[in-house]
């Protein structure tokens, strides 16, 4: 390997575990810094993705680097992996300058990356993705019975299981991370950079990461670990770093942070995530029913297989599940975009099944969709245009031929006002919107109708967390006034925060439905992989 | 009349003549599943296969020796292939109008080279029968696979070595991989693009020995367009066999099972319209096409170029 010489003394002193060399005894110097890098700045046109940020990772420590979405997480560890080039900085390892050109050169210099989007050659074997570019000894035949053993290895030392014959297809998503995992450790990484690697993954997937995270850490290898999440890093972190808009707000040890004084770091204020009612749920009449509803995906495979639900008025009825298993059905079967093949949809007492999506909205339902780029507005529309999307041609906007152009114009700047939109000026294209913004133009559009019931799938994917606020105070007070709400999420701190009941499903099936105050996101997590209550 | 094709003797030789003549698509096909396998399309088989044939042809009729014929075709298969990588990986042009231009070219070029280097059509010895002491002795299975020239053995070799090629290599490794994810090879350090160009030239080099296979093997002659079309068969034999090089060779019987069978039935003067015979294998492969169109085996990044993105 390249710099052959400092890998060698890396190999002896601090016993990186390798294929080659298994594992030594540990000898590292810890709080040493294994990487530093020092006033980086990335530009892209009119962004500053990194504005002078200084970081340091030492060995034997999770360092945890957190921030709002675009805050330039992702960019500043794709420079140290060699994927961008800084437009200024230094990088350094162990204490001498490196230039760091591509991911070969990162690998050479002990790095590795385990991306949001898994590289992965998903028609090979776990064994010949960790092989793929590296010399085989016995070149040029491959050698698959040793990295096999090698394999093997690693996975026994830091709880990684996989079966190493599997072809990558097979494997569920979080088995696809570890075979991530292992490739760098395979290539003798003394470093991992993790970007969001629980997004992806069930809460029982994510406790085993972690331990497998603690056993590297204690083995001397420096983790980053990439989150927007603030309970996780509070969970797994020695250090945090903490970015916003591209500047490094400041980096600080775990032990002394609270979540409160991290989410103000991050967004610059203070941030209110905790559910504000805290009397007894009073619920009324059914709004939504739903009666063994069957539907089939786009492929024509069943998607829901008779799910059963009711949500009352002044209640939130959440959903959870790993991402595949029939949400999306049932949002759209709910707003009359997908046809059923079975069962029955109520609302307000009144069979809606056959009902067009625009009776539908026209009778008191509001939806805002998981697409929402796609689903949820139109890309070239100008913001007052979406935002009457919906009504545009009820008496409020127009006399039946033309539209109103003052009130809407009136209309949307109030509405732009009242639910904290930032965008120049109603004329302007909602493309150019922040995620946030966009989700937030939507929610204006469908909660000023005053809906009776509301499907809302994943509505803070993606989306900051001062926007998620102001999304989950608008759920709430809605649902104060009498709203019923149908809350899809994956995100389970998300659904236990707001939520009065959790549904639970599973390929196409409500596994269970269970009360927000008698379950635990343990329990959840087990009912979203399809273990049934009793087997618990 | 009918009967006459029922007769042992007559099977023998048809079932021989099978053998004999998949050597053209089994060299072409094969060759067409490297560059597959890594994800390009390579619709110019014909054309290099014309230009081997020529070359090959060429060498022999100025009095070198067989095995030159072969080697300059094999040079000639992998300029062209380079040609096809040039254009395809490095200019990352659409890859099916690229392997057409390069089809063109291939006839005009060979075309134009016969007519003045040669001018009239001419005949040369090529390879001969190469009997296999005592097993081509076996009653009728002697005779169907163990009497045939150097190429016909040479092309049924190419199948377990090309399959240990891309299975049991390093090269083959990075080829199925560049094929179905170029991204994830990137970034463990396999050059995508040198990938490629290999298996464009190994392409190449096999398309052009299918050529001379026919020029000086086969037929013995060279006209111009004398391949008619049998290299867009190779692309499609391919598909049929699903990327697999097993596949590679049933498909390449099949066809090559049609071939003989229409030369036997014009051979015997049984009364089918010999255009009917003639068509048999362009409507096999619609048919073929037509049912293998949605395969999961499918090089996920056929035909698609790459580029690193930032
Ligand atoms: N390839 C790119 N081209 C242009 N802008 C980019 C690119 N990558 C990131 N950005 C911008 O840089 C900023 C930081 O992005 P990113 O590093 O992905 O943030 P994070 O990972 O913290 O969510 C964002 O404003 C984003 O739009
Ligand atoms: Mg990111």
């Amino acid at each position: 390997m390249g710099t052959g010489q400092s890998r060698l003394e890396d190999q002896i002193v601090y016993g990186i575990a390798g294929p080659t060399g298994g594992h030594r005894a540990v000898n590292f110097r810890l709080n040493a810094p294994y990487v530093q890098m020092y006033g980086i700045v990335k530009r892209y046109p009119g962004v500053l993705a990194c504005d002078h940020v200084d970081f340091d990772v030492r060995r034997g420590e999770v360092h945890a680097l957190l921030g709002e979405n675009g805050a330039g997480k992702s960019t500043l560890m794709r420079i140290l992996y060699g994927l961008y080039q800084p437009d200024e900085g230094r990088i350094l390892r162990d204490g001498a300058e490196v230039t760091i050109h591509s991911p070969t050169d990162a690998i050479r210099q002990g790095i590795g990356m385990i991306h949001q989007h898994f590289m992965l050659v998903d028609t090979l074997t776990v064994t010949e993705n960790v092989a793929l570019g590296l010399k085989s000894s016995r070149e040029p035949l491959l050698d698959l019975g040793r990295v096999e053993v090698g394999i093997r290895e690693l996975s026994g030392a830091y709880g990684l299981q996989i079966d190493p014959s599997a072809p990558v297809w097979t494997l569920s998503v979080g088995e696809r991370q570890r075979v991530e995992i292992m490739k760098a450790l395979y290539r003798g990484a003394a470093m991992l950079i993790l970007d969001e690697p629980t997004a992806v993954l069930t809460p029982q997937e994510v406790e085993e990461l972690f331990v497998t995270l603690g056993y590297m850490k204690e083995n001397g290898y420096s983790l980053v670990l990439i989150s927007h999440k603030l309970q996780e890093v509070l969970a797994i972190s020695d250090r945090i770093t903490v970015l916003r808009e591209g500047r490094l707000v400041g980096t600080v040890p775990t032990e002394d942070m609270t979540r409160h004084e991290l989410a103000r770091m991050m967004v610059g204020r203070d941030v209110m995530l905790e559910r504000t009612r805290d009397d007894e749920i009073d619920v009324g009449d059914v709004k939504l029913r739903l009666e063994d509803v069957r539907a089939q995906d786009v492929t024509g495979q069943p998607a829901l297989r008779g799910v059963s639900l009711s949500v009352q008025s002044g209640e939130i009825l959440g959903v959870a599940g790993i991402s595949g298993n029939g949400q999306r059905e049932l949002a759209e079967v709910v707003a009359g975009l997908r046809p059923i093949s079975g069962g029955s949809v109520e609302m307000d007492g009144m069979p809606i099944t056959d009902w067009t999506t625009a009776r539908r909205t026209e009778s008191g339902l509001a939806y805002i969709p998981e697409e929402r780029m796609h689903d949820g507005i139109v890309r070239d529309f100008a913001v007052s245009e979406n935002l009457v999307l919906q009504e545009h041609t009820s008496d409020k906007f127009s006399n039946g031929i033309f539209l109103a152009f003052d009130y809407i114009a009136r209309y949307s700047r109030q509405m732009i006002q009242d639910f904290y939109i930032k965008t120049p000026d109603i004329r302007t294209m909602t493309r150019n919107l922040s995620g946030g913004n966009i989700q937030r133009l939507i929610l204006a559009r469908e909660l000023s109708r005053r809906p009776k019931v509301l499907v809302a799938a994943q509505p803070t994917r993606g989306i900051d967390i001062g926007a998620i606020e102001y999304i989950y105070q608008q759920l709430l007070e809605q649902r104060d006034t009498g709203m019923a709400t149908l809350l899809i999420s994956e995100d389970l701190d998300e659904l236990l925060a707001l939520c009065d009941r959790i549904a639970v499903i599973y390929e196409g099936q409500i596994m269970d439905i269970v009360d927000r105050d008698e379950t635990t996101a343990a329990e959840l997590g087990l009912l979203m992989a399809g273990v049934h209550r009793e087997k618990q | 009349m009918l009967d006459e094709l029922f007769t042992i003797s007559t099977l023998v030789g048809i079932l021989h003549s099978c053998v004999r003549l998949a050597t053209p698509y089994l060299f072409a096909a094969l060759g067409e599943t490297f560059g597959q396998r890594s994800g390009v399309l390579n619709l110019g088989v014909d054309g290099i296969m014309l230009m081997g044939a020529f070359f090959a042809f060429y060498a022999v009729f100025e009095g070198h020796n067989l095995w030159v014929g072969v080697l300059v075709a094999i040079a000639i298969g992998v300029l062209m292939g380079l040609l096809k990588a040039f254009v395809s990986v490095t200019m990352q042009s659409l890859q099916g109008i690229s392997g057409i231009g390069l089809y063109l070219f291939g006839l005009g070029l060979s075309s134009l080279l016969f007519k003045t280097l040669i001018g009239s059509v001419e005949g040369v010895s090529g390879f001969r029968q190469l009997a296999i002491p005592l097993l081509s002795d076996i009653p009728g299975l002697g005779h169907i696979l163990f009497n045939h020239n150097a190429l016909v053995y040479l092309a049924y070799l190419m199948v377990p070595l090309s399959w240990f090629v891309i299975n049991r290599t390093t090269l083959g490794l990075k080829i199925r991989a560049v094929g179905h994810n170029p991204e994830a090879a990137d970034t463990l350090g396999v050059s995508v693009n040198g990938v490629r160009y290999a298996t464009l030239m190994i392409g190449g080099a096999l398309a052009a020995v299918a050529g001379a296979s026919l020029s000086i093997g086969l037929q013995n002659v060279f006209q111009e367009n004398m391949t008619n079309g049998l290299g867009f068969i190779a692309v499609a034999l391919v598909y049929f066999g699903s990327w697999r090089t097993v596949g590679v060779l049933g498909g390449s019987l099949l066809f090559s099972l049609v071939n003989a069978l229409q030369l036997w039935v014009q051979a015997l003067d049984i009364p089918v319209p010999s255009e009917v015979a003639v068509m048999m294998p362009y409507i096999m492969t619609i048919v073929v096409l037509a049912f293998t169109a949605r395969q999961i085996q499918k090089p996920a990044a056929l035909a698609r170029s790459y580029e690193r993105g930032e």
